[in-house]
């Protein structure tokens, strides 16, 4: 109880910071929208020979789930900018000299992240359906709940990592060098397949990559396959690693921090 | 019955309270020991000071008592509550405001004041009403709704012990609270600590300035390189330091200083009956002595029967530096 009501004070406390510079929205769909206007086309015929696609609503099915994966990644990996000012101003010590919940100071964040990026997805699936995009509801708002547990996991990763650092000069390279191969290896521009003639070891490793199993349920789901293995397989392992992340992260949160 | 004096409830207590860092200069790691075993009682109701100079240990001894890092060693019980066995209750017993500020610039002051009520478990109403009382204690009301970012030094600095105070700890403690401050805020600052207490806070307040711990402080305890070098009122702390200090000064100042003539003026003196010790200070002697009326003339005999030129000399009351060179050799004002 007392989990749930220092979360959502936290939460809220960011949640108004966030929505007093809307200017977020705006750079969060900026790139997508890039994506969408400038690269999707070349992957129609790109993606005919090989994949077999030969509808819009049929690329678009599997870029924007690589997409939204994407923003999810990024977005999330990069939150401990925030964190770090936060530090610097005395805001993260003078709430540690209160009785709130360390869990609650590091959940509240990243679940005002999650948020962001679902208000983000949304925009973007809607956006994307006057590109083509077709898809049904009901698997869409399940692939929305794995782009939050993503989020969740990348921002809680982010926040602990700021708390160690304690430094944007060495946040920076360290979330990049990080970001570059789970990013690669997630088949989120093209499929990772041996059937799509990538070879084998390439396969091999993006297997053990989990934001690869991410992608593949999201996509399954907007083709409108729940009922694929790859969906509950990746909701799994998605939602153990976010749950791992936030422990984590919250430790970081209780120990010394200076 | 046997009569006893009233005894004043101690609300702080520490026993060999410990805390070294390591930290890494270039390959090699060194250990600094910031705190060295610090004992200290601290009794309710009192402005207690914790003077010393920069990188004494003051800031590592608050921060171990607000919870916020471990103690290596020692032992500390806050307002009845063992700091090692249940630091939750710790937090919720006390205040405390950092060195470096607290507050963030997109804010208004009186939204951190109500989270931050919040975050001590007050109900939104209690916390908004808790959070309009401090900003009118504080007198913030006129600015309670612009952010934070908009507010000088002190405005900015009032609100952050309007937070440490907010959920109405019995202890609050203040890390430097007027660093920074010009006077007249330092003024205002010292008025409002003292409210405090007539409110029957305790506040354990750090400082480097000896005016401040000899004004405002009810008792001090001097710290030097992590360790305690004296405790008790300010008065009894001069006290100790009896008679006058005389400080003999043989160079006018800018002029390059001769180590010799300070060095034989020292000699020379220090073996005068009436000099009951004798420090070495740059290019001045620091002098306790019993009557400083009487030693000023038969001083003066005595360096121009050595042919020490002599710039100038001056009788005071031992202070607060006096004590602390007195207990380091050091002083405070060259910091
Ligand atoms: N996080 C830290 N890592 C390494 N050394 C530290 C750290 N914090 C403080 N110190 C060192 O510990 C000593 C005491 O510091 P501090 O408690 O901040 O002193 P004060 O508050 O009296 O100025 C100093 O020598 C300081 O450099
Ligand atoms: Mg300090």
């Amino acid at each position: 109880m007392k989990l749930l009501r220092d979360t959502w004070l936290i939460f809220q406390r960011q949640a108004v910071l966030q929505l007093r510079q809307p200017v977020w929205i705006f750079v969060g769909i900026f790139q997508p929208v890039m994506y969408l206007l400038l690269f999707a086309p070349l992957l129609k015929p790109a993606l005919e020979g090989p994949l077999g696609l030969t509808t819009n609503a049929e690329v678009y099915r599997v870029f924007v789930p690589g997409m939204l994966v994407l923003i999810a990644i990024f977005g999330g990996l990069f939150q401990g900018f925030g964190l770090i000012a936060e530090l610097r101003a005395g805001v993260i010590e003078r709430s540690r000299v209160t009785p709130i919940s360390r869990l609650a100071l590091l959940l509240g964040r990243s679940l005002r992240d999650a948020m962001t990026l679902v208000v983000q997805a949304v925009i973007i699936t809607v956006l994307a359906l006057f590109f083509g995009l077709r898809t049904n509801l009901g698997d869409v708002l399940l692939a929305y709940l794995m782009l939050a547990l993503i989020a969740l996991m990348t921002s809680a990763v982010s926040y602990g990592v700021a708390l160690k650092v304690r430094s944007e000069d060495a946040l920076a390279p360290l979330m990049n060098t990080v970001a570059q191969p789970v990013f690669l290896l997630s088949g989120i521009l093209l499929p990772i397949s041996v059937e799509y003639g990538a070879p084998g070891w390439l396969v091999n490793v993006a297997k053990v990559n989990p934001f690869s199993w991410a992608v593949d349920g999201v996509r399954a789901l907007f083709a409108g396959d729940i009922g694929d293995p790859k969906v509950w397989q990746s909701l799994v392992i998605t939602g153990a690693l976010a749950a791992l992340a936030v422990v984590w992260a919250a430790r970081s949160f209780a120990r010394t921090v200076r | 019955m046997v009569a006893r004096d009233k005894v004043a409830a101690v609300i702080i207590e520490t026993r060999g309270l410990r805390k070294s860092y390591r930290s890494r200069q270039g390959r090699e790691v060194k250990t600094v020991e910031a705190v060295r075993g610090v004992d200290l009682r601290v009794e309710q109701g009192e402005i207690f000071g914790f003077l010393g100079p920069n990188g004494a240990g003051k800031t590592t001894t608050l921060r171990m008592l607000a919870t916020l890092i471990d103690p290596d060693g020692g032992e500390a019980t806050i307002a009845g509550v063992d700091l090692r066995t249940d630091p939750g209750e710790v937090r919720r017993r006390i205040g405390y405001v950092a060195q470096g500020g607290s507050t963030w610039d997109e804010v208004t002051a009186r939204e951190e004041l109500t989270l931050h009520a919040r975050m001590y478990g007050l109900r939104k109403p209690d916390a908004q009403r808790r959070a309009t009382e401090a900003l009118a204690a504080f007198q913030l009301t006129e600015y309670a709704d612009r952010k934070c970012k908009t507010y000088s030094g002190g405005q900015r600095r009032r609100v952050d012990i309007a937070l440490g105070i907010v959920h109405e700890p019995r202890v609050v403690f203040l890390d430097e609270p007027t660093t920074g401050l010009d006077p007249q805020s330092r003024a205002h600052m010292w008025e409002e600590i003292r409210r405090l207490r007539t409110e029957g806070m305790t506040v354990f307040i750090t400082t480097h300035y000896l005016e401040e711990a000899d004004a405002l402080c009810d008792r001090i305890a001097i710290i030097d390189y992590g360790e305690l070098v004296a405790e008790g009122t300010p008065a009894s702390l001069k006290r100790e330091i009896s008679g006058e200090v005389v400080t003999v000064g043989l160079q006018p100042a800018g002029v390059e200083r001769s180590e010799a003539r300070t060095t034989s003026a020292a000699e020379v003196l220090d073996t005068q009956p009436y000099v009951r010790k004798l420090e070495t200070h740059e290019a001045d002697l620091r002098l306790y002595v019993d009557h400083g009326a009487t030693a000023v003339p038969q001083i003066m005999r005595a360096l121009e029967g050595a042919q020490i030129p002599l710039d100038s000399i001056e009788v005071h009351r031992p202070s607060l530096d006096d004590v602390f060179l007195a207990k380091t050799g050091r002083s405070l004002r060259e910091e």
